[in-house]
């Protein structure tokens, strides 16, 4: 099988939806992944929320969101189908995996070269908290 | 409304953030009020990966009208604006944001 990668899918349900329906609708999204193998890591249900704009009739819908780890063939299928249940009013899938890492290596050499410069003043490695941007205090100081 | 359209939109601008003019750093007799010197939020508040999953944050880079607010305002730096502007665009297309508002 092809590679796994992470994947975000968010899909937007009519406000008026059931339980059922979200409960129907996420047991085919499970259905899916687990099809082509894949795991869903993480399902967070963001509950009703206004709409920016409105798509067609609806003001209002629920958000879903789920984080699967699956292939590429997975995903294509997911869209695919996506696309033609009716009761989704919308969704977006966006892959994930390389934008976390590179987000995590910045996150530990910032904390290495904050630890290194800590050493260097001849303090513990570890901050008690992240010192404050210099910027602020200039700022106040000036008002 | 999948990815791969957001893709598409991102390569076409990909072009023109680039170049961008600096002509304003060399001036100091701005008349009237003191500007504040523009620093990128991002950098400075040390946020790695811009998600369009916070709306509030991407809302204060979209000013009334629904546009995405230019590097020249808001001090983004250009990395970063380019991360904020495909968070905004795919923002959109789940309606946390708007496309216009008039």
């Amino acid at each position: 099988m092809s590679a796994q990668r992470q994947y975000e899918l968010v899909y937007l349900l009519p406000a008026e939806a059931s339980e059922a329906d979200l409960a129907d609708l996420q047991s085919q999204v499970e259905g899916i992944v687990s099809r082509f193998s894949g795991t869903i890591e993480k399902t967070e249900n963001w509950g009703r929320r206004r709409l920016a704009y409105e798509i067609g009739p609806h003001r209002e819908a629920v958000y879903v969101l789920h984080l699967i780890n699956g292939p590429g063939e997975l995903i294509k299928e997911l869209d695919r189908r996506l696309k033609v249940i009716d009761k989704v009013v919308r969704h977006l899938v966006v892959r994930v995996d390389e934008e976390t890492l590179v987000a995590d290596r910045r996150r530990a050499e910032r904390q290495a070269h904050l630890a290194e410069r800590r050493v260097q003043r001849g303090l513990p490695p570890e901050a008690e908290e992240p010192a404050a941007p210099r910027n602020d205090d200039a700022e106040q100081a000036e008002v | 409304m999948s990815d791969t359209m957001d893709q598409r939109s991102q390569g076409g601008r990909g072009g023109r953030g680039g170049g961008g003019k600096r002509d304003d750093k060399g001036q100091g007799g701005r008349r009237g009020g003191f500007r504040r010197r523009r620093v990128c939020k991002f950098c400075a508040e040390h946020i790695d990966h811009i998600s369009y999953k916070d709306a509030k944050l991407l809302a204060g880079f979209v000013p009334e009208r629904g546009k995405i607010q230019p590097r020249r305002i808001s001090g983004t730096c250009a990395t970063h604006q380019r991360k904020l502007q495909t968070a905004i665009k795919r923002a959109r297309q789940l309606a946390l944001i708007p496309y216009v508002t008039d």
